[in-house]
């Protein structure tokens, strides 16, 4: 079995990760729908989300093993680190239903929100990151921007649809919502890494978008009829490498092919 | 649920046309489900040109176009057949006139 590899702490290299890490798990996330969407056109959809996103987190790790010095490339970040080393938000690994986790079966009211709040979270700070002082990163944030302003349209259009639409949509929206909005205060917990990304130039502080981002979710949750949830003294952790109990088994599943046999390709 | 019933329940169906580049006309490529014209759009987007296939999308409600009856086919375009003098083909062109 392939053993671990070990990442540097260095703050400019967890930055660029931390952007990776939620592409990448959201993106499994989402993959998970394949096959099992309400109709053919939402499954198409849904998958096309995730093909950018896996599109975006393979420019990112390629560019923080490049960060990094030590040779490590996107296959090596995405599937041999430790848990711990994960950058990503909670919210990205929690199961597409929450409380179905056991059944295995989406819930697409979790899901379009969920997809509605990373989607509005990465197209601000892509269009913060395009005056990023790392040419390459400005780069990447040029391009996933186009991509992340679409997922914002396509699942905003769903959170009004949903939540405007019946009373049954209505209620569900409500509970996905009130589940979801604990995970989102996370989103903008800066720490000693936005700091450092802020100092240098490389890209904003996370916190410094939750006003942007606090005026765009509310304006569609206002839009779809839907409640703003209160604010909660909760922090998940995840952005600093504390998983919840979802986390490894979405690991295990991801890692498996290239635990098993080393380096192996398409 | 009776198939009647079922079939009520379904989104409309709607054509989608896809205009490949600028200059060029739209071409009917296939067609799908959805609520409403807003979402019409959108799914064709995700379905119908997710290998750089468009640049522009129209789409219309499929129970909104009118068709010719395939019954009266024969009536219809079989008279055509023996009138080839219709294209231009048969006209000399003076020399002074190139790349028609």
């Amino acid at each position: 079995m392939q053993a671990s590899i070990q990442v540097t702490a260095e703050p400019r290299v967890r930055y660029v990760l931390r952007l990776a890490d939620n592409c990448l798990m959201l993106a499994q996330r989402l993959g998970e729908w394949c096959g099992h969407a309400p109709v053919l056109e939402e499954d198409i959809a849904l998958t096309n989300v995730a093909l950018d996103l896996v599109g975006q987190s393979r420019a990112l790790l390629t560019h923080a093993g490049q960060l990094e010095g030590c040779g490590h490339d996107e296959d090596q970040l995405a599937f041999l680190r430790d848990e711990r080393d994960y950058l990503n938000l909670t919210l990205v690994e929690l199961p597409n239903s929450p409380q179905g986790a056991r059944t295995g079966r989406g819930d697409f009211a979790f899901t379009v929100l969920r997809n509605f709040a990373m989607a509005t979270l990465f197209k601000l700070l892509w269009q913060r990151l395009l005056l990023s002082s790392d040419a390459e990163l400005a780069a990447i944030a040029g391009k996933a921007l186009k991509e992340s302003r679409y997922h914002q349209q396509h699942s905003g259009d769903w959170v009004v649809r949903l939540g405007d639409g019946t009373a049954e949509s209505s209620r569900r929206m409500q509970e996905a919502l009130a589940q979801m909005w604990p995970y989102v205060a996370e989103m903008f917990e800066n720490d000693a890494v936005d700091e450092h990304a802020q100092q240098t130039g490389l890209g904003p502080r996370w916190g410094d978008v939750r006003a942007d981002w606090m005026a765009e979710v509310t304006g569609v949750l206002e839009a779809a009829g839907l409640e703003v949830p209160k604010a909660t003294a909760f922090r998940s952790t995840g952005k600093v490498g504390r998983h919840s109990e979802h986390m490894g088994f979405i690991l295990a599943e991801m890692q498996y092919l290239q635990r098993a046999f080393p380096g192996g390709v398409w | 649920m009776s198939n009647a019933q079922a079939t009520a329940a379904e989104w409309p169906l709607w054509e989608v046309f896809i205009r490949s580049k600028a200059g060029l006309d739209h071409k009917h490529c296939g067609s799908l489900h959805a609520s409403d014209a807003a979402m019409a759009i959108q799914l064709a987007r995700d379905v119908y040109t997710r290998r750089q296939e468009g640049t522009s999308i129209w789409v219309v409600r499929s129970d909104q176009i009118v068709a010719s009856d395939p019954g009266q086919k024969g009536m219809y375009f079989d008279p055509m057949e023996d009138k080839v003098y219709r294209h231009p083909t048969f006209y000399a062109l003076p020399k002074a006139v190139d790349h028609m």
